[in-house]
């Protein structure tokens, strides 16, 4: 019986799950929002969609062979699928097929596998191609599409989406169908020195906003189903709490401060939190583990961090929407939190000498 | 009572229910008992009975040997048929020096030492003392000897004596049968500890997964208002006794430092019915409480085994497997050790003896880390074990120990909760390993520069010496201008010939015997070898250059204060050399597991070769 079990180290026990089961609660939690992005945005969002996720996977299985790694296992990991998914999710529902094609590669490629893989890169992969487009192909990544949900008149069929996402005549006239996002508009009409009450009423309603049913991005628009999916994650214990909660909290709270200071310039937090996709990167960008702090005390940092950003950006830049540029900016900050913001360990004071206690022959307590 | 809460922590599944309603039984005394002389944190005992000795049951075989050591008892009454080396009951399956009894089937006692009428008259000196003769050690699984333990009132402030019967690994039920079985014993045993240890206060630590043992123990504590019974939540890893005197007490130890410290000391159950034992009717250490148990089991049982049982009797005791097990381990499967053999000795520290299925213990490929944090969460040392790690697997064993590798008790919590699937605690006690032989290389180091300096001292002394006394010859013959021969051996042999001048000159009268102080005030490196006054320079300073090797060993002593705190650490701790073997073992293992997988690991071998990136997959 000699050599009768392998010698294997303990613990052996474990349990359960693995990162394949946290990425695929992840996608769990963003269908609902993604269904209905897809509806509302009808067959050209679905193909987009498809090409995205579709290269990203092909995209990542080409990195790993040439890195000559095993592809079953961490294609089957489901980072990747989940990097195009979210990639997807912050597209114009209506761009061109290579928009997609090229996102995938920078996010998977440029943003992963270059770093390393899974688990290796600073920044958030998704954040980092969006971003990348954004820049590199402003009309394509600025067009928004008034919801025109699969079944209304006017909307695009199969072959008409077919045509729109991957070129050819589609008889469709793109730009009578486009109009700008709430937060673009508003940024818009400020700018041409207009004040908040007389925009405000030209902008889509709360509920329009919070259901998702105005131009946007394919998944970001619907700050209800988005926030669902959320507290789902937070119901299986896939994300903390404290990263939303601290991205969220910060940006109302910046929001209401500076409309109380002048409600003709600053729109109110409902606005900031419902306009454009804080919810998104609230509970799906700003909490990817890999590029996140580890501890609570820094998640909550980072998430403060991301608010104030966004709102920021958001107010005072040149963007109406920050949420991609400030996830990347304090991606950026993770190594610095998380070398500062560490747990006290046991027995020590917080700046790591060992505790000290008079000695006493007393119990101190009963 | 209230209670304090600690910080992280796992909720492993319990599976206790497997045994948990077997009451305790004795197993048939086997044909043959192989009993190591190696069964705590210490010295070996050293044989006191030679081959074809009989002995009865009790008689001591063994003498423990020096300040941490135990003396070793025959289980049963027999011949010794044997002193030689047998497999210990370690992953490396190294052979311990080992005396193998032949049971004579009478199982006659031998005279024992009388009770102690009143225990709690008697001086605590004498029942710390019959503790330790009666080779008590931490039944936990740390197999301190009790006695030292007892005698930390000299030491410590004390006031406090906690009873660890938290029992938080999983499958193990030893400890809540004899709880239940036995409450008023273990109180017993618990009071005189208490007496000995000088302290008013005794609390009993017990999950609340154990409520038989908890109302077993509360009715039993009923005629003494000085014991306290305590729920805790049921968390592993409560048994550690550290985080144990948390939970009860609120009062964190200081890193590095003892429950003593703060004036608690903590027993584990087994130990208090084993003082029981020993103070109320003399009977020695020579049995214990293993729970056998695991999904490959097909009776599992709370057997009080003698020590020296083989492994195999149980197995077969219990029906043998109904399946065949991944995983034959002693202690629970948190942080017990897996077995090579199943032919090996029980031994005084082992409370389980586990054979698990696949389902029970899957096998899973270590995959690259995803940063979730639910290590740091869950780490009740308040550690960061994902930094450790990078910094392990990049061999820079001083980062790790910078952000507390050395706090790290090897609960296996992260490991248990890692949706990688990462080793983590394994690459943690790799790094401890390095740790003890980089401490040792620098002692040695350190050692040998103090030689040098030593060495070079004694060199210039001689010259001067020499020079002196060439002086001197030379005033003297100036003086004497009729003495015609000059002293030939000056030449000759220099060293001895300053040696043996009888007094020194007048220029250097303190340093009649430099050696001396000079070794003392060097004795960083303890044991130097000093030199006797009486030797000749030459031959001292011969004799210190040949030191090196042997004089700077590591000093044993270092690594047993290390285990007083160690909660429930198994000899693993306290070997270093062993618990490497297992280690690459372990690792190569774990390699072959994972095939071409992309987590490189930290290899004992070629560890700077492994960093991060290209190198991944093999």
């Amino acid at each position: 019986m000699s050599g009768l079990t392998p010698l294997v180290p303990a613990p052996f026990a474990h349990q359960g799950g693995g990162v394949t089961r946290l990425m695929v609660l992840v996608m769990v939690a963003l269908t609902p929002a993604t269904g209905y992005g897809l509806y509302l945005f009808g067959w050209p969002a679905i193909f987009l969609f498809l090409v995205t996720v579709l290269s990203a996977v092909v995209f990542e299985a080409l990195s790993l062979v040439v890195g000559g790694r095993r592809v079953g296992p961490f294609l089957g990991d489901g980072s990747a699928v989940l990097t195009g998914w979210i990639l997807a999710l912050t597209l114009p529902p209506w761009a061109p097929w290579w928009i997609g094609v090229v996102g995938a590669f920078i996010a998977v490629v440029i943003g992963k596998q270059v770093f390393g893989g899974l688990g290796q890169n600073l920044f958030n992969p998704a954040m980092v191609a969006r971003v990348a487009l954004l820049i590199s192909f402003p009309l394509e990544m600025t067009r928004w599409m008034q919801p025109l949900p699969i079944g209304t008149p006017g909307a695009p069929g199969i072959l008409d989406g077919l045509a729109i996402t991957f070129g050819g005549g589609s008889g469709i006239d793109l730009d009578a169908l486009s109009g700008a996002s709430a937060l673009g508009h508003v940024k818009t009409e400020l700018d041409r020195g207009l004040a908040l009450p007389d925009i405000l009423p030209s902008v889509a309603s709360w509920e329009a906003l919070g259901l998702g049913q105005v131009p946007g991005s394919l998944g970001e628009t619907s700050a209800a189903l988005l926030l669902i999916g959320g507290l789902f994650l937070l119901a299986t214990r896939v994300i903390r709490w404290q990263i939303p909660v601290a991205m969220l909290g910060s940006l109302a709270l910046a929001a209401t401060l500076t409309h109380l200071i002048d409600p003709a310039r600053y729109p109110d937090a409902v606005f900031h939190l419902l306009g454009g996709s804080a919810m998104l990167g609230a509970f799906f960008i700003a909490t990817d583990y890999v590029t996140s702090p580890v501890t609570a005390r820094g998640q909550l940092i980072f998430g403060a961090g991301c608010g104030v950003l966004v709102f920021v950006i958001r107010t005072w830049a040149g963007y109406p929407e920050g949420v991609a540029f400030a996830v990347l900016l304090m991606n950026a900050m993770v190594p610095l939190i998380d070398r500062w913001v560490r747990p006290r360990v046991f027995g020590r004071t917080a700046t790591g000498k060992p505790l000290s206690y008079p000695s006493s022959k007393e119990p101190s307590d009963g | 009572m209230k209670l304090f809460r600690i910080r992280g922590g796992v909720h492993p599944e319990e599976r206790k229910v497997l045994s948990a309603e077997h009451p305790i039984r004795d197993i048939p005394l086997p044909d043959v008992l192989h009993v190591p002389l190696h069964q705590h944190v210490g010295t070996p005992a050293q044989p006191v009975v030679e081959r074809g000795d009989l002995v009865k049951k009790g008689q001591q075989l063994a003498k423990d040997d020096g300040v941490v050591s135990a003396p070793v008892h025959a289980p049963t009454s027999g011949k010794v048929i044997g002193i030689g080396m047998f497999a210990a009951p370690h992953p490396s399956g190294l052979p311990v020096r080992t005396i193998t009894l032949k049971p004579d089937g009478l199982d006659e006692w031998a005279e024992l030492p009388p009770p102690i009428d009143d225990p709690f008259a008697a001086p605590p000196e004498e029942i710390a003392r019959r503790v330790a003769e009666s080779g008590i050690v931490g039944m936990g699984g740390a197999t301190f000897p009790s006695a030292i333990k007892l005698n930390l009132r000299e030491r410590c402030d004390l006031h406090t004596l906690v009873i660890n019967g938290a029992e938080c690994e999983p499958y193990l039920t030893c400890d809540d049968r004899l709880m239940r079985e036995f409450s008023e014993q273990v109180i017993d045993g618990a009071r005189v500890m208490a007496h000995a240890l000088g302290v008013g206060r005794i609390i009993f630590g017990v999950e609340r997964n154990k409520p038989g043992a908890l109302d077993a123990l509360r009715k039993a504590a009923r005629p003494f208002p000085e014991v306290k019974v305590a729920g805790l939540p049921t968390r592993y890893p409560m048994g550690s006794e550290k985080h144990m005197v948390q939970a009860l007490t609120g009062r964190e130890t200081p890193s590095r430092g003892l429950t003593a410290d703060i004036g608690i000391v903590v027993h584990n159950v087994a130990t208090a019915f084993a003082a029981y034992e020993a103070v109320r009717h003399g009977r020695p250490l020579i049995s214990r409480v293993v729970t056998v148990s695991g999904g490959a089991i097909r009776h599992p049982a709370n057997l009080r085994v003698p020590v020296g049982t083989s492994v195999r009797a149980l197995l077969d005791h219990c029906g043998g497997f109904t399946e065949k097990p991944t995983r034959l381990l002693i202690g629970g499967p948190m942080m017990g050790q897996p077995l090579p053999s199943a032919d090996v000795p029980v031994v005084k520290g082992m409370n389980g003896l586990l054979a698990l299925t696949r389902r029970e213990a899957p096998d899973a490929m270590a995959m690259p880390c995803v940063r979730c944090g639910t290590c740091v969460d869950i780490c009740p040392c308040g550690l960061v074990p994902l930094d450790m790690m990078a910094h392990v697997r990049r061999d820079d064993i001083s980062a790790a120990l910078k952000i507390g590798l050395g706090e790290c008790m090897s609960c296996g919590s992260c490991s248990y909760v890692c949706p990688s699937h990462i080793p983590l605690v394994q690459y943690f006690n790799h790094a401890k390993g390095r740790m003890k032989v980089m401490a040792a290389d620098e002692q040695r180091a350190e050692g040998s520069k103090a030689l040098a300096a030593k060495r070079a001292e004694r060199l210039e002394r001689e010259l001067r010496a020499k020079k002196e006394m060439l002086a001197r010859r030379k005033a003297e013959s100036a003086k004497k201008k009729r003495a015609a021969k000059p002293p030939p051996e000056t030449m000759a042999a220099p060293p001895k010939a300053a040696a043996a001048t009888p007094s020194p000159p007048e220029t250097e009268p303190p340093k009649t015997d430099p050696t001396m102080p000079l070794a003392n005030a060097e004795s960083r490196t303890a044991p130097m070898p000093e030199t006797a006054p009486a030797a000749p320079i030459g031959d001292a300073a011969i004799a210190a250059d040949e030191a090196p090797t042997g004089a700077v060993e590591v000093e044993p002593l270092a690594g047993v204060t290390v285990s007083v705190d160690d909660p429930s650490g198994p000899a693993l701790a306290t070997d270093a050399a062993l618990l490497r073997t297992l280690q690459e073992k372990a690792l190569e293992k774990r390699r072959q597991l994972d095939g071409a997988s992309a987590q490189p690991e930290a290899s004992n071998v070629h560890p700077a070769e492994t960093g991060k990136g290209g190198k991944d997959d093999r």
